[in-house]
C-alpha cells in the first residue's frame, strides 16, 4: 500500500515536473484572412507559417501553439470579439498579428486589462503603442517611411509642390501628416489634400486624381492600404495621365507592394517611395529570406515589406520564448524581455526601441524601374540608418501623450 | 478650354463611365427582383464569377480580352441556369428572410470557393494596346478604357431597350412585372421567362465584372463588397424598370463622381444622401409601383 502510494507519488511529482519543464506556448494570431484586404493577412501568414517551420525545433524542450482568427474588415469590431475570445476561452498568453491600425486601437483596453502582451506585426498608426503598456510594434509607424519622404522629395526628387490623397482613416491621416510635417520642414507647400473614402472598399479613384490632375503639383504623395487599393491606384494614376502631366508619384512602400509590383506594369516606373523592405533588397538574410520564401510557395510568390516584418514578429516572439524558458505568464515580464531585442533580419538591422516599445529600422528611397529581363524592379536611391518613429520623438498631437 | 468647362467635361466623362458600370451590372437584378419579387443577394457572385472567367481566359489561355468578356457572359448565363432551376425556384414561394439567407450564403460559399482556387490576391487583366492610354477627340483627350465603358453600355442599352420595348418576350416580361397573376392567365409562361431573364441578368452581370477589374481590381469578395452598389441602384431605379435602372445608374455614377471630385471630404456620403432624398419623394424608386 505505502509503496503503491509512494509510486503514485512519484509519478504525479514526475508529470507536474514534465509540464512545467517544457511548456507549451498558446499564441494567438489575428489577421484578416476575408474581405478586400485578405491577402495582406495571407503575406504575414505565410511569413509566420514559414518561420515557425524552421524554426520550431530551436524552441525544444518547449512548444508553441498557434491559434489563428480572422481580423475580419478594417474597423476593429471583430478583430476585438476574436482577440477578446482567444484570451479568455483559449488562455493564450501572446497575441500577435493585426494588420489594421483599428484592432490595434480597438484592442488596446482590452489587453491591458487582461494583461497580455499584444506584438503589432503591421498596424502603423504612429501612436497606438501610446496606447498601452502590453504592446510592442514589430513593423512600423506610418512616420517611419513618411517624414523621412518630406525632406527626400523637397530635396532629391524636386518637388516644390504637393498634394496629398489618402484613404480616409487613422493610418492614412497619420501618414499625410507626417509626411506634410516633414516636407514643410523642409521648405515645400502642399496645395490639396484629399481623402478617398473607406478602406473597406477600392473607390473609383478617377475622380479624386483628377481633380489632382488639374491642380498640377509637382508631386502627388499617396496612401492607400497596400492590397486591391494599391492596384486601383496607380491604375488610375496610369489611365489619367498623371506623369505625362509631369506629377510625380511618391508615398510609402505600401504604394508598389512586392506582390502585386509586376501587375502595375509601365504606369508604376518611376515611382519613388520610401520603405524598410523591397525584395530586392540586398542583405544576406533577406537573399536567404527570399529563398526560402519561393522555395516554400513557389517563384511567383513573393514577400513584401509586411512578411518581412511578419518574419520579425515570430523571430522576437521565439527569441523571447527562448530567454523566458517558455514561462510567459507574467505579461509584462514579457514585455520587458523584448524591449531592446534586436536583430539583422530581411529589412536589415531593427532593435525595439525600449522607451517606445516601437521598432528602430533603416528606411531607403526606391525607385521603381524596368529590369533587363522584363520584369518590374526596386532599386535602392538612398538609406537612412537607424530611423526612430518621429511622431513620438517630436511628441505630434497624440503621440506626445 | 476654360478650366471650369475641362472640370465639367471630366467629372460628366468619369461619372458616365461609373455610371455604364453601375447600370451593366445592376440590371439584371433589377429585371429578375420586378419579375418574381426574388431578393437575389448572389447576384455579385455570378459577377465575380464573370470576373474570374475573364481573368483566367486571358491569362491562362491567352484569349483577347473582348472574346473574353463574351464567353465569360455566355458561360455565366447558361451556368446560372440550373440554380435558377434547382435552387431559386424552390425558393419563389418562400419568405424574403428565407431567400436572403439562402443567397447570401450562396454568396459566401462563392468566395470561398474561388478563394481556394483563385487566392485571395487582387487580379488584373492585361488589355489590348488600344485601351491603353488615352483617345485624343480633338479638344481634350480621355481614358480610352473609360470611353470604351461609356460606348459599351450605350451599345448595351440600345440593344436591351429594343429587346424589352419592341419584341415579343419584351411585351411578356412586361406584362409579367406589371401584374403576373394576368399574364399567366393568358397564357404566359413565366416560369421559362424567368430563366431566361435571370440567365441573361446573370451574363450582363458577368459582364460587368469583367470590366470592374480594371476599375477595381478583382478578389473573390467582390461579390459582397460592391453589392451594396447594385442595391441601391435598383432600390432607386424602380423594381423590374430598364429606364428606371439606366436612370437610378446615371445619377448615382455622375453624383457620386461629382461629388468626390469637388468635395473628397464628404467622401462616400454624396452617394447616400441622393439615395435617401430620392427615396424620401419616391418611396418605390424612380420607376417603380407604388
Amino acid at each position: 500500500m505505502n509503496m503503491l502510494r509512494w509510486l503514485g507519488l512519484a509519478a504525479l511529482a514526475m508529470t507536474v515536473g514534465g509540464t512545467a519543464q517544457a511548456a507549451d506556448v498558446k499564441i494567438g494570431v489575428v489577421l484578416p484572412f476575408s474581405g478586400a484586404n485578405a491577402d495582406l493577412g495571407h503575406q504575414i501568414d505565410k511569413a509566420f507559417d514559414l518561420y515557425v517551420k524552421l524554426h520550431e525545433k530551436d524552441l525544444a524542450p518547449n512548444k508553441v501553439t498557434i491559434i489563428k482568427r480572422d481580423e475580419g474588415p478594417p474597423t476593429g469590431a471583430q478583430a476585438k470579439t476574436v482577440t477578446t475570445e482567444l484570451i479568455t476561452n483559449d488562455k493564450v498568453q501572446l497575441v500577435t498579428g493585426f494588420v489594421f491600425s483599428p484592432s490595434a486601437i480597438a484592442l488596446a483596453p482590452v489587453i491591458t486589462q487582461a494583461k497580455v502582451p499584444m506584438v503589432i506585426a503591421n498596424a502603423g498608426t504612429a501612436w497606438i503603442t501610446n496606447l498601452s503598456p502590453y504592446i510592442v510594434r514589430l513593423s512600423f509607424s506610418m512616420w517611419h517611411p513618411a517624414f523621412p519622404m518630406g525632406a527626400y522629395a523637397y530635396n532629391k526628387i524636386g518637388c516644390k509642390t504637393a498634394a496629398v490623397a489618402y484613404t480616409d482613416f487613422p493610418p492614412g491621416k497619420d501618414s499625410v501628416e507626417a509626411f506634410k510635417t516633414g516636407f514643410e520642414k523642409a521648405g515645400g507647400k502642399v496645395v490639396l489634400s484629399i481623402p478617398m473614402g473607406s478602406p473597406v472598399q477600392v473607390p473609383d479613384f478617377t475622380p479624386f486624381l483628377q481633380r489632382v490632375k488639374d491642380a498640377h503639383p509637382d508631386c502627388l504623395y499617396g496612401f492607400i492600404p497596400s492590397g486591391a487599393h494599391a492596384a486601383g491606384l496607380m491604375k488610375a494614376y496610369g489611365e489619367l495621365g498623371l506623369r505625362k502631366a509631369g506629377i510625380k508619384l511618391i508615398g510609402p512602400m505600401d504604394l508598389v507592394p512586392d506582390n502585386k509590383l509586376q501587375d502595375m506594369g509601365d504606369a508604376a516606373i518611376g515611382t519613388i517611395v520610401m520603405g524598410h523592405y523591397a525584395v530586392d533588397l540586398n542583405n544576406p538574410q533577406n537573399k536567404a529570406f527570399v529563398a526560402e520564401w519561393h522555395k516554400a510557395y513557389g517563384p511567383d510568390s513573393y514577400p513584401d515589406f509586411m512578411s518581412a516584418a511578419g518574419w520579425d514578429t515570430m523571430h522576437a516572439i521565439f527569441d523571447t520564448i527562448k530567454k523566458l524558458n517558455g514561462n510567459l505568464s507574467d505579461g509584462a515580464k514579457v514585455v520587458d524581455a523584448m524591449k531592446g531585442w534586436s536583430t539583422d533580419g530581411p529589412r536589415g538591422h531593427v532593435m525595439i526601441d525600449p522607451q517606445t516599445r516601437d521598432i528602430v529600422e533603416d528606411e531607403h528611397a526606391m525607385e521603381i524601374y524596368r529590369q533587363k529581363d522584363g520584369k518590374l524592379g526596386e532599386r535602392v536611391l538612398d538609406t537612412t540608418k537607424a530611423v526612430k518613429d518621429e511622431c513620438k520623438v517630436l511628441k505630434v498631437g497624440r503621440c506626445g501623450s | 478650354m476654360p478650366q471650369a468647362a475641362n472640370i465639367v467635361v471630366s467629372v460628366l466623362f468619369d461619372g458616365l463611365a461609373y455610371a455604364m458600370f453601375l447600370f451593366i451590372t445592376s440590371v439584371g437584378l433589377s429585371v429578375t427582383m420586378g419579375l418574381m419579387g426574388f431578393v437575389n443577394l448572389a447576384h455579385g457572385a455570378f459577377a465575380m464569377c464573370g470576373g474570374f472567367f475573364v481573368v483566367s481566359l486571358t491569362r491562362t489561355l491567352g484569349v483577347g480580352f473582348l472574346p473574353s468578356l463574351v464567353i465569360a457572359s455566355i458561360a455565366v448565363g447558361l451556368i446560372s441556369i440550373p440554380f435558377e432551376r434547382y435552387l431559386y425556384r424552390r425558393l419563389y414561394k418562400a419568405t424574403d428572410l428565407e431567400q436572403v439567407l439562402m443567397t447570401i450564403g450562396l454568396a459566401f460559399m462563392a468566395i470561398a470557393t474561388f478563394t481556394y482556387f483563385y487566392g485571395p490576391i487582387p487580379k488584373s487583366v492585361p488589355l489590348p494596346d488600344w485601351l491603353q492610354g488615352d483617345v485624343n477627340l480633338g479638344f481634350r483627350s480621355f481614358p480610352s478604357y473609360r470611353a470604351f465603358l461609356i460606348v459599351l453600355g450605350a451599345a448595351l442599352i440600345a440593344v436591351l431597350w429594343y429587346a424589352f420595348e419592341q419584341t415579343n418576350i419584351g411585351a411578356k416580361i412586361r406584362a409579367a412585372v406589371d401584374n403576373r397573376r394576368m399574364a399567366e392567365a393568358v397564357g404566359i409562361n413565366v416560369d421559362r421567362l424567368f430563366t431566361l431573364t435571370f440567365a441573361v441578368g446573370s451574363g450582363l452581370a458577368a459582364l460587368g465584372g469583367g470590366l470592374a477589374i480594371q476599375l477595381f481590381g478583382l478578389t473573390p469578395s467582390f461579390a459582397v463588397i460592391y453589392l451594396v452598389l447594385f442595391l441601391i441602384v435598383v432600390a432607386v431605379g424602380g423594381l423590374g424598370s430598364l429606364k428606371g435602372t439606366l436612370l437610378a445608374a446615371l445619377v448615382l455614377g455622375i453624383f457620386d463622381t461629382t461629388g468626390k471630385y469637388l468635395l473628397a471630404d464628404a467622401g462616400g456620403f454624396f452617394i447616400y444622401a441622393v439615395v435617401v432624398a430620392v427615396l424620401l419623394v419616391k418611396p418605390a424608386g424612380f420607376y417603380g409601383r407604388e
